[in-house]
């Protein structure tokens, strides 16, 4: 198949063969576990257990609320300890309400988990939609979106490619490339669910070329369906953002402030499809998934199934521990992962990678002067000039910085990654990104006000009018009274009356 | 256990750093370099040490002034590409002074006077050699034929030094014109550039680089060598070089087939003077160039158009550092108009129409 070149991007050095070769290990049942209420993006579950509950395995521990929100579920059997404000995996260090679940290490499964959708390629949309929902699946490449909104897109719009995104294009992690090695065929069993709930017809599983092992099973496993296809795409990070994948395999340019879903394409990745098969086929929520533990920092990184809740200190024990020091612990890839406060957090739905890097790997250096290569220019795969938008954003100019387009900025971390002056452009970039919003979120909240107050203002005219016109109408009936009683010769005034 | 966060991602870097990029640019100026040592012997070894080793001192003594970091920032390769560079547009066989007061035009008030490294809107290496040519057209127009090294004629170490430190002799007796110079010479003579152009053009020797010239600029093979390391290095794009040589052939071409009498042709353009040099090494300068791609193509090509108009039509004979400086001044404008067009965007800036379904 033709595929379309994306602009610029980096080749940055993948260091994947560190834990590409190791099949996912399951790790032991911890005997705490962590699990925050706001593991995705929109609103934080509301808790309905108590503290001293007992619990079993994939009992709902906290619901959704509102339109974006998602579940958490019970990931093994015990009692629930406490339900308390801990350091959340973020990085501001910041503490966020998190069920914690001690135990019992029987590890059973509560009883009244949905029954399997019998033919789930031949039921209603919404009742998948509606058992994604309830098994609290997010976007588990590290958006961490919730799954049932997006899938939800076919109702709006015209969506023709489910787009199943195996790029992996972040340096270090392979879960994905494990996962589609070693459950290659629930992930399309997954896919095709999604598809069908989108309305879609083609499903797309993109893999890139750096990974031929994934790309050659799934393409076996793919072969039996019709509509499913397998296309390599090449080694060019950010292959894996999803407008640029769009664009890779469709040709489509998303514009900006749309989504590929307005071009009729929907990209998911391909954790979550299988997060949905096991939802739809076998009933369970998601309380687990596979993470990559690696970075020099650690003598035996891994690829490990882990459940949710696991504190990542646990995982890197288990990895050997830290035999060398680390200088940067991050949630996710090294490119667009988050910075962590540290290991004493747990591991979430959206955390496909925990690395512990040396400081030799993360290669940080003072920020020299810009000598204007203009290299950022060319690898920018947003079109951007990163160099004059830190510029202005250096001088606070937020404004100039939102006109050159600081706004459509991924913040894929290429023109810092490659900057010879090891000038930290994202960081100034995600600064005026959070500012702006903050900026927008003030305008909005002012205009509200406004808006309220003039409403206000126009209702109390309005009354006051209304009271005038009442008063006048009655001065002018009493006028017209007294008009009337003057015309009319007052009978009892009569003198000697 | 904890780790301080103070900044994003990426949470990794490429091995790029601002000295190995100008160190690649310097170890691409050597062959050029190299030959032209023993091209023009001792003095135009000795005017070189000088003028790098200017630049070097006035950058040392800048950054201390300023309190700043001066041994990381002496040796990240800057100042001693911008006194490399500034040896190589000077005559071979010059004073010693020449290339110190070079140096301080560079150095001083061309860089660190606009705030340093990156800050400067003029090429240094040609507020240099302009400010030198202005005030010492003498000097600065005094080229040797070749004298190479070790050959009959040539000054051994000891006279060059002497000479160098105490003065040319007899400069007048053994200096000649450049190709550009002779030809425009002759055209104010009356002498039409079918006549002067022969007497000095021989293609062969221009490519390899056996005439007169300023110091670095004569070898067109070597410089293109260079040139095509730094490409292969991704340390320069074929924009500029291709916008500048591309303009200045087709100008002089067009010049040339209609009034053949007046103006040289395109090869003679091309491979005389600071053409190679400049295409290469000058215009590319990644802090007074554009940023982008097509900013430098435009850049390149307003180069070469304003090199051909001053070899053409202004006093002197060869145009290259005015026009490079000229060019300069148009960089914030250029970047300002020439952008890449964002992702998802018309070229206006707007967002892309939806387009619908894909068949």
């Amino acid at each position: 198949m033709k595929l379309f070149s994306i602009r610029g991007g980096i080749h940055p050095d993948y260091r994947k063969e560190r834990t590409s070769e190791k099949a996912i290990v399951s790790f032991p049942l911890p005997a705490t576990l962590f699990i925050p209420l706001q593991q995705h993006i929109g609103a934080p579950a509301e808790v309905v257990v108590k503290e001293g509950d007992q619990v079993k395995k994939g009992q709902m521990l906290a619901k959704g609320q509102g339109a974006v929100s998602a579940p958490q579920h019970a990931p093994t059997s015990g009692r629930i300890a406490a339900i308390a404000e801990i350091t959340a995996p973020h990085p501001s260090g910041l503490p966020q309400l998190t069920v914690v679940l001690e135990s019992d290490g029987k590890d059973e499964w509560v009883d009244d988990l949905p029954q399997p959708i019998a033919d789930p390629l031949k039921a209603s949309p919404d009742e998948i939609r509606a058992r994604v929902a309830w098994a609290g699946i997010v976007g588990m490449g590290g958006a961490a979106f919730p799954t049932p909104v997006k899938l939800n897109l076919g109702a709006q719009l015209k969506i023709h490619t489910l787009l199943l995104n195996g790029a992996e294009c972040e340096p270090y992690l392979t879960c994905d490339d494990r996962l589609m090695r070693e459950h290659a065929a629930e992930i399309i069993d997954g896919a095709r669910i999604m598809a069908h709930t989108l309305g879609a017809g083609r499903v797309v599983i993109a893999i890139e070329d750096n990974k031929p092992e994934a790309k050659k099973i799934m393409t076996e496993a793919a072969s039996g369906h019709a509509g499913v296809e397998v296309i390599g795409v090449p080694v060019q990070y950010p292959m894996g953002s999803e407008r640029h994948l769009t664009q890779a395999i469709t040709g489509l340019e998303t514009p900006a402030r749309k989504l590929t879903a307005d071009l009729g394409v929907v990209v998911q990745n391909v954790a979550t499809a299988r997060a949905v098969h096991h939802a739809v086929r076998h009933g369970r929520p998601l309380i687990g998934r596979v993470v990559t533990v690696s970075g020099g920092a650690l003598p035996d990184p891994k690829n490990i199934d882990v459940l949710i809740g696991t504190k990542l200190s646990d995982l890197v024990a288990f990895c050997g521990g830290l035999t060398k020091p680390a200088k940067r612990f991050v949630n996710g890839g090294p490119m667009m992962g988050q910075p962590l406060p540290g290991l004493d957090v747990p591991v979430v739905k959206g955390m496909s990678g925990i690395l512990a890097l040396t400081a030799e790997e993360v290669n940080e250096h003072p920020a020299s002067p810009c000598i204007r290569c203009g290299t950022c220019v060319t690898i920018c795969p947003c079109g951007l000039v990163p160099v004059e938008m830190a510029a202005v954003i250096r001088k606070d100019h937020l404004d100039q910085a939102a006109h050159l387009g600081v706004m459509d900025c991924v913040s894929c971390g290429s023109c810092s990654y490659i900057c010879p002056s090891h000038i930290p452009l994202v960081h100034y970039f995600n600064f005026a990104k959070g500012m702006l919003n903050a900026q927008d979120r003030e305008k909005r909240r002012l205009d509200r006000v406004k808006n309220l107050a003039e409403a206000r203002n126009a209702r109390l005219e309005k009354a006051a009018a209304a009271k005038k016109a009442a008063a006048a109408a009655a001065a002018a009936a009493k006028a017209k009274a007294a008009a009337e009683a003057a015309s009319q010769p007052p009978a009892d005034n009569r003198p000697g009356a | 256990m904890s780790v301080t966060i103070e900044k994003s991602g990426p949470f990794g870097h490429a091995p790029s750093s601002v000295s190995k990029t100008m160190i690649t640019v310097l170890v691409a100026l050597l062959p050029a370099t190299l030959f032209n040592v023993w091209l023009f012997g001792w003095p135009a070894l000795f005017m070189f040490l000088i003028t790098v080793g200017a630049c070097l001192g006035f950058e040392a003594i800048c950054l201390a002034w300023q309190d700043r970091p001066v041994k990381a920032t002496l040796f990240d390769g800057s100042a001693a590409l911008t006194g490399w560079l500034l040896a190589m547009s000077l005559p071979p066989w010059t004073p010693w002074w020449i290339g110190v007061l070079g140096a301080l035009l560079a150095i001083v008030l061309a860089k660190h006077i606009y705030g340093g490294l990156g800050q400067n809107v003029f090429n240094p290496a040609m507020v240099g050699r302009v400010g030198l040519l202005v005030s010492f057209p003498v000097q600065m127009t005094a080229f040797v034929p070749p004298k190479p090294l070790f050959s009959e004629g040539a000054p051994g170490f000891i006279d060059s030094l002497g000479m160098v430190f105490g003065g040319f002799k007899n400069m007048d007796a053994i200096s000649a014109a450049s190709a550009l110079g002779h030809v425009k010479t002759e055209l104010t003579k009356g002498v039409p550039v079918t006549e002067s152009l022969p007497q000095v053009f021989d293609l062969t020797s221009m490519i390899t680089g056996m005439h007169i010239g300023s110091f670095g600029e004569t070898s067109a093979i070597l410089i293109l060598l260079g040139g095509l390391f730094l490409m292969v290095r991704g340390v320069i794009s074929w924009h500029t070089p291709v916008g500048l040589m591309g303009t200045l052939f087709v100008c002089a071409s067009i010049a040339n087939f209609f009034a053949p009498e007046r103006f040289p042709g395109g090869i003679f353009h091309l491979f005389a003077g600071a053409t190679f040099l400049g295409a290469f090494f000058i215009a590319t300068d990644y802090v007074t160039s554009p940023v982008s791609k097509m900013g430098q193509l435009a850049y390149g090509m307003g180069c070469g158009f304003l090199i051909w108009i001053i070899r053409s039509f202004a006093g002197y004979p060869e145009g290259v550092a005015f026009a490079v400086l000229l060019m300069n001044a148009l960089t914030p404008v250029i970047d300002h108009h020439i952008r890449p067009r964002a992702f998802g965007r018309t070229s206006k800036g707007e967002p892309l129409p939806v387009r619908g379904d894909s068949k």
